[in-house]
């Protein structure tokens, strides 16, 4: 069938009723080492093709590969975030497939004997509740090369003449995560796919061991689905959806494959096993190949490396390097805060803990720091399709540029509506806020005797709403401020402004 | 040890991506037949006191530092490629389109 032929789904409550889904999720992560797994070749992101390519990761014949260290420290730690053992013996193995994305026509990885095995990861759903996903395995493994399909009319492999092979990427450190079946979590199946890859992005983050880029491929996520008739407790027969790469999707794939599944095993037929293709378009899947004999990888001991079998005391250290978990910590900051739910959920999908935390460090009170990372830099950001601690970084601008900017309000330098304009100055590349309020001339009138003439005139124009005031409607203040502001050509201290009005008016 | 049957053989072809033709197979079962019997003599040896083992050199964390090393320029390493276009090795469509 071709991408674009719809199959029949069945409603997702309809598919609740009659059937409990079990889910199974992969991930893979690329670690952010300098080098490559088992070359010294680096790993830039976006560099030219081909040039980061050497006789091991193009399998050149005779070329021999050695076990990158980092890739192995960072493979012991994910595992002990993950809550897994660690394999006191733990060996490679050759994956052996036909394919031009490895040259070797094998991909070295871990079979029978992992790294890390035996784990778990509680995450937070959107009700409220935790479920706790238990892990499987995480092993080592290496990146494929990127081809590019030509002669095709979409660039996709189906129709192609020939295609085009980049091995930048061939040998970068890869660590698979896989999680044991996940039954039981009925309607909440899609929310957990997709919490369990949120949660596990930030504790990968956390660790500091991968940029964790979905859309950049430094992580992807393959989706296992099958539906079992409700209550039989037999799992049924599983599909495979490749690549999904961002959390909206993963949640997305999750509903669809449970409503097609559903559709099909209600009309009497059977789920095939396959891998499916994700469309993130159109939000559907499409049938890839049949898992047949195309899965039989004829795995066997990689006979050039040897074993990696950690001590014991230094996966202990290893331990000890640990960060403390993303969940507990983003509720130890939320709580020292002071930030609602729906603040720190706003801060949360913007991205800006960390930056926040440096600028509370840096000096700065968590509400301005939230304040100033949140509106126009935030909104320059988006316009520029990249997230704020990057577009700030950019542009140089970090916590010491908005404690600065605090502290020329809270000095009485500046009022809010002249901070915003010395942020905007700040993000136009003017200079720090302090050069900005200069160059610009923003700078509060302190003249007492100027504000004492703007308000008594105020006062004067406005009898009905000084009377009011005077009656004890304290309310009505905000028009007369207003005006003074206007008075004093927005050079005004509002607050000074408000204090004298009420003093006025006999309410001090 | 198991026989290896025609079907094994015909398996292994498959995954090998190597065309046999009915003679061949033929030849190809009694031949790897033979070899598997020679190999299989190996099972005879007294392993009992024998702890088993995954790599014949008693040696294991064999790690390098992170370190970049140089890399080929693209020149070389397209040196041996058959096809290239575009800095990149050509190869032949992945998809047989039946």
């Amino acid at each position: 069938m071709s991408a674009g032929d719809t199959e029949a789904l069945m409603g997702y409550d309809d598919v609740l009723a009659a059937y409990d889904p079990a889910l199974g999720l992969e991930v893979h992560v690329e670690l952010g080492t300098n080098t490559k797994m088992f070359c010294g070749c680096a790993t830039t992101f976006g560099a030219e093709p081909n040039t980061q390519v050497c006789p091991v990761c193009l399998g050149l014949p005779g070329a021999l590969p050695v076990v990158n260290a980092i890739g192995v420290e960072s493979a012991i730690r994910i595992g002990l975030a993950l809550n897994c053992e660690i394999a006191t013996w733990s060996r490679f193995a050759r994956k052996n497939y036909f394919y031009p994305d490895m040259p070797k026509n094998f991909q070295t990885s871990q079979y029978d004997e992992p790294i890390a095995f035996g784990g778990h990861l509680d995450v937070d759903l959107e009700d409220g509740t935790v479920f706790r996903v238990e892990i499987e395995r995480a092993h080592m493994e290496e990146d494929t090369g990127k081809s590019l399909h030509v002669g095709g009319a979409t660039g996709r492999i189906h129709g192609a003449t020939h295609s085009l092979v980049d091995y930048n990427r061939a040998g970068i450190p890869l660590i698979e995560i896989v999680t044991k079946p996940i039954v039981g979590a009925g309607e909440r199946a899609p929310d957990v796919a997709r919490a369990y890859v949120a949660t596990l992005r930030d504790l990968l983050k956390a660790l500091g061991v991968s940029d964790v880029k979905m859309e950049q491929g430094s992580m992807r996520c393959d989706v296992n689905l099958s539906l079992s008739p409700k209550g039989s407790g037999v799992l049924g027969t599983r599909t495979e959806t490749k690549n999904v790469n961002s959390l909206r999707s993963v949640e997305r794939a999750v509903r669809y494959e449970m409503c097609r599944h559903g559709a099909i095993l209600a009309s009497g037929g059977s789920i095939l096993q396959e891998t499916r293709h994700w469309h993130e378009d159109t939000g559907i899947t499409t049938s890839g190949r049949e898992k047949s004999d195309a899965e039989d990888y004829r795995y066997f001991p990689e006979p050039d490396l040897v074993p990696i079998a950690p001590a014991r005391d230094w996966v202990e250290e290893l331990r000890a390097t640990l960060p403390e978990p993303p969940a507990q910590r983003r509720k130890r900051l939320q709580a020292a805060y002071s930030y609602s739910d729906l603040e720190m959920r706003d801060v949360l999908n913007a991205g800006l803990l960390d930056l926040i935390e440096e600028t509370v460090t840096a000096g700065g009170s968590p509400a301005a720091a939230r304040k100033w990372w949140s509106g126009e830099v935030a909104r320059r950001a988006n316009a520029d399709g990249q997230d704020v601690p990057s577009y700030a970084a950019g542009l140089g601008v970090g916590p010491a540029q908005v404690v600065e900017l605090e502290t020329l309000v809270t000095s009485g330098r500046l009022n809010d509506a002249m901070a915003r304009q010395a942020w905007e100055g700040v993000l136009d590349g003017e200079g720090s806020p302090t050069a900005v309020a200069d160059a610009r001339g923003l700078q509060l009138n302190q003249d007492s005797g100027a504000l004492e003439t703007a308000v008594d005139a105020v006062i004067a124009a406005n009898p009905e709403v000084a009377e009011k005031i005077r009656d004890g409607k304290v309310q009505a203040v905000g028009a007369l401020i207003g005006q003074v502001m206007k008075e004093m050509r927005g050079q005004g201290d509002a607050a000074a402004a408000r204090a004298l009005i009420l003093s006025r008016l006999g309410q001090a | 040890m198991a026989e290896l049957t025609r079907d094994a053989v015909e398996h292994l072809a498959r995954l090998a991506r190597i065309d046999l033709d009915e003679s061949e197979l033929n030849r190809m079962v009694g031949e790897l037949g033979v070899i598997l019997e020679s190999v299989a003599t190996v099972q005879q040896a007294p392993t009992e006191a024998v702890t088993p083992m995954s790599h014949p050199m008693p040696l294991v964390n064999v790690t390098r530092p992170d370190q970049i090393r140089p890399s080929l320029t693209p020149q070389e390493a397209l040196a041996g490629a058959p096809e290239s276009d575009a800095q990149r090795f050509s190869v032949p469509r992945i998809l047989d389109e039946d």
